[in-house]
């Protein structure tokens, strides 16, 4: 079972988070910065929102990438920690 | 419900767009891969192995009440009816996801049950089991239909496929990675769809708010338009209750919303609660709905303003299409207040945003469903089948029978999707059924933990006729006996279940005979030894940060200056 878990603990979904919302700034940001239209400024009242939701996304997107590498996943949680694992055993069954 | 009256509803997606969104469904299935490969046992699949961090839980918490009733029903409200729909975050959800949080949580993660109806099995015992895991299921399905309807009318609206081959596709990827990665994967995709949600609405509200000219603009222009100034205050809410009553009205949202309803929802929902429950420690599930408490308060402006931008703005939503609707008819432009939402993006984000916004709106149905279907087959696997079809069969049984279920549970929602069509308002709907199934269990549950002498016999008897009231009110308000617009018939019915099942409850008990005090202990208040109900605070549940109560008096200090800003 601890190999299990150990496998499970590659995945952490701050990176997914950051991956996704990372691709979806660096995209909006390209096309506020180079491709957005007068008249598509002009029909969101006036912003960029291309632009300003692009740079927005980014620094969200650095920011989980920065607390997963602070904060990273401690891989044999089940091993290390045992209150929280031997709660779990009765339940098990 | 029509979502798309009209061809000029197609929103102008291009290559970008669409390869934004693909690549938002890529990770959605990467995420049911990966976590299938975290499921070994049923515990896994059903409850994430009891696992996860408390930040993870709190955002799935939020997110998993995040679906279309949230994202379009309330933007809908808030076309409607304007600021007194906030009345259902700071009044109708934050005060209960506290109170879960502090008092509720420590008998639902301590007593290790694995389901809220397991918790009535070992409460009140079959009977009212039973009972409860049959009306939350049927519950689950109808649910589950109408974020599958609103998924497919969006997808419909984008592509133009016809609703019933968006309802069975937009199906069939929920599907896959709920039967996949179990809990887990509906989980971690809560937590990427909260930020999906939060990435499109915002800029939406932004872009919207400086079009009307700011709050100001905003305040000025819904004040003057059909719905009056009433529109920009939270209370008392008449329109939105249906009592012309001020005191009435303010009473209908205390009692009926805040208390009854909201109570009723948010601490005995097991699509709720189970992802506290998959938390790793007492601490973690305590902070969960506390946690989720924090993005609750703000999710009015995210989506109650964007609504109301919409009831000003947007040409088909405004003057004299709002009168029109306000008074119960048809809008000239063919529009209803569930479009506002999309109109609004229509008209205001350029290609790029608008992928984002799409992605969010179906993030934000796909969880819902996702939340719908994940409680669902558990339920239906431990509580139904386990316990009255096949007993002591080995683990991975139920594992396979969990991943069956969640394929039976989605062609049911296919059902029930057209449904959930035939409703104007899908508030309204959904609202109906929380008053028929939530109500009465809140009622059952709030005595059954404070009141040892409470006999079983009362546990299933005040659920059923709790249940009947609430159905008895809607049938007498549909009939036309009993006249109440707006959401007043189901606070009413959701007054009447609560009351009628305590009543019920309070007689059958002076003549039942209660359960013995040694079969309580850890189920009920007075018979929990205090040090059961504590949580560790070392290592990582320490700080003062992880304080569960702390967390949540700050939560409800926002909460009263919310209340007080946008009196």
């Amino acid at each position: 079972m601890s190999e299990e878990r150990r496998r499970a603990g590659v995945f952490d979904v701050r990176l997914v988070i950051a991956l996704l919302i990372g691709v979806y700034g660096l995209v909006l940001t390209v096309l506020g910065a180079g491709f957005t239209t007068r008249a598509e400024i002009a029909k969101s009242a006036g912003v960029n929102i291309n632009l300003w939701a692009g740079i927005g996304a980014l620094v969200v997107g650095a920011g989980f990438v920065v607390w997963a590498r602070l904060r990273p996943l401690i891989v044999p949680v089940r091993t290390e920690d045992d209150a929280p694992g031997a709660e779990r055993e009765p339940d098990s069954r | 419900m029509s979502l798309l009256a009209d061809a000029n509803l197609r929103l102008a997606a291009n290559a970008v767009d669409y390869a934004m969104l693909a690549f938002y469904f890529l990770l959605v299935l990467g995420i049911g891969y990966l976590a299938r490969r975290q499921v070994s046992s049923s515990l896994d699949f059903f409850l994430s192995g009891r696992s996860l961090p408390a930040w993870v839980t709190g955002l799935a918490f939020i997110a998993a009440n995040l679906g279309a009733i949230e994202v379009m029903g309330m933007s809908a409200n808030g076309a409607q009816y304007g600021m007194p729909t906030a009345n259902y975050f700071w009044i109708g959800a934050v005060p209960a996801m506290l109170f879960l949080g502090v008092v509720m949580m420590p008998f639902y993660y301590g007593s290790k049950v694995r389901s809220v109806p397991e918790f009535m099995l070992r409460r009140f015992g079959r009977p009212a089991h039973l009972v409860n895991a049959i009306s939350f299921g049927t519950a689950q399905i109808l649910i589950a239909g109408a974020n599958l309807f609103l998924l497919a009318s969006v997808v419909n609206l984008l592509l133009g496929w016809p609703i019933w081959l968006s309802v069975i596709v937009a199906a069939a990827i929920v599907l896959a990675y709920t039967a996949l990665g179990g809990l887990s994967a509906a989980i971690y995709n809560e937590v990427l769809q909260f930020f999906v949600i939060v990435a499109a609405l915002l800029p939406l509200t932004i872009v919207g708010l400086v079009k009307v000219g700011g709050w100001q603009g905003l305040v000025d222009k819904v004040s003057a338009g059909p719905g009056g100034p009433d529109q920009v205050h939270t209370w008392p809410g008449t329109q939105l209750t249906g009592f012309s009553n001020s005191f009435v009205s303010v009473l209908g949202l205390v009692f009926g919303l805040g208390f009854v309803l909201s109570f009723g929802y948010w601490t005995t929902n097991f699509v709720e609660v189970q992802r506290a429950m998959a938390s790793r420690s007492m601490s973690a599930a305590r902070r969960t709905p506390i946690i989720g408490a924090f993005p609750k308060l703000f999710m009015p402006f995210l989506v109650i303003i964007p609504g109301m931008i919409a009831g000003v703005s947007v040409a088909e939503l405004a003057g004299e299409n709002k009168q029109a609707l306000l008074d119960g008819g048809t809008a000239p432009s063919g529009a209803t207040f569930n479009n506002a939402l999309l109109l609004l993006m229509r008209d205001l984000l350029p290609n790029g945003m608008l992928g984002v916004a799409i992605a969010g709106l179906l993030a934000s149905f796909m969880a819902g469903m996702a939340a719908n279907l994940s409680s669902f087959n558990t339920v239906f696997t431990y509580d139904i089948w386990q316990n009255y079809v096949r007993k002591d069969r080995p683990d991975g049984y139920y594992l396979g029978i969990g991943r069956t279920v969640t394929v039976g549970a989605t062609v049911l929602a296919i059902g029930t999707a057209f449904i959930a069509s035939s409703y104007a308002n899908l508030m309204d709907y959904l609202h109906q059924l929380f008053s028929f199934f939530n109500a009465p269990l809140f009622a059952t549950f709030i005595l059954g933990m404070f009141w040892k002498r409470m006999s079983p016999a009362a546990g299933w008897l005040g659920l059923v006729s709790g249940i009947a009231s609430a159905m008895a009110v809607f049938v007498l308000t549909r009939a036309g006996v009993w006249d109440l617009p707006g959401q007043g018939a189901a606070f009413v019915g959701a007054g009447a279940a609560f009351a009628v099942d305590i009543l019920v409850s309070v007689g059958t008990t002076l003549v039942t005979a209660p359960k013995p005090e040694s079969q309580l202990a850890g189920l009920v208040w007075s018979l929990t030894p205090k040090e059961d109900r504590r949580h560790e605070t070392t290592g990582a549940d320490a700080g003062w940060y992880r304080n569960p109560s702390l967390l949540a008096g700050i939560a409800l200090i926002i909460t009263i200056v919310l209340n007080i800003i946008f009196f």
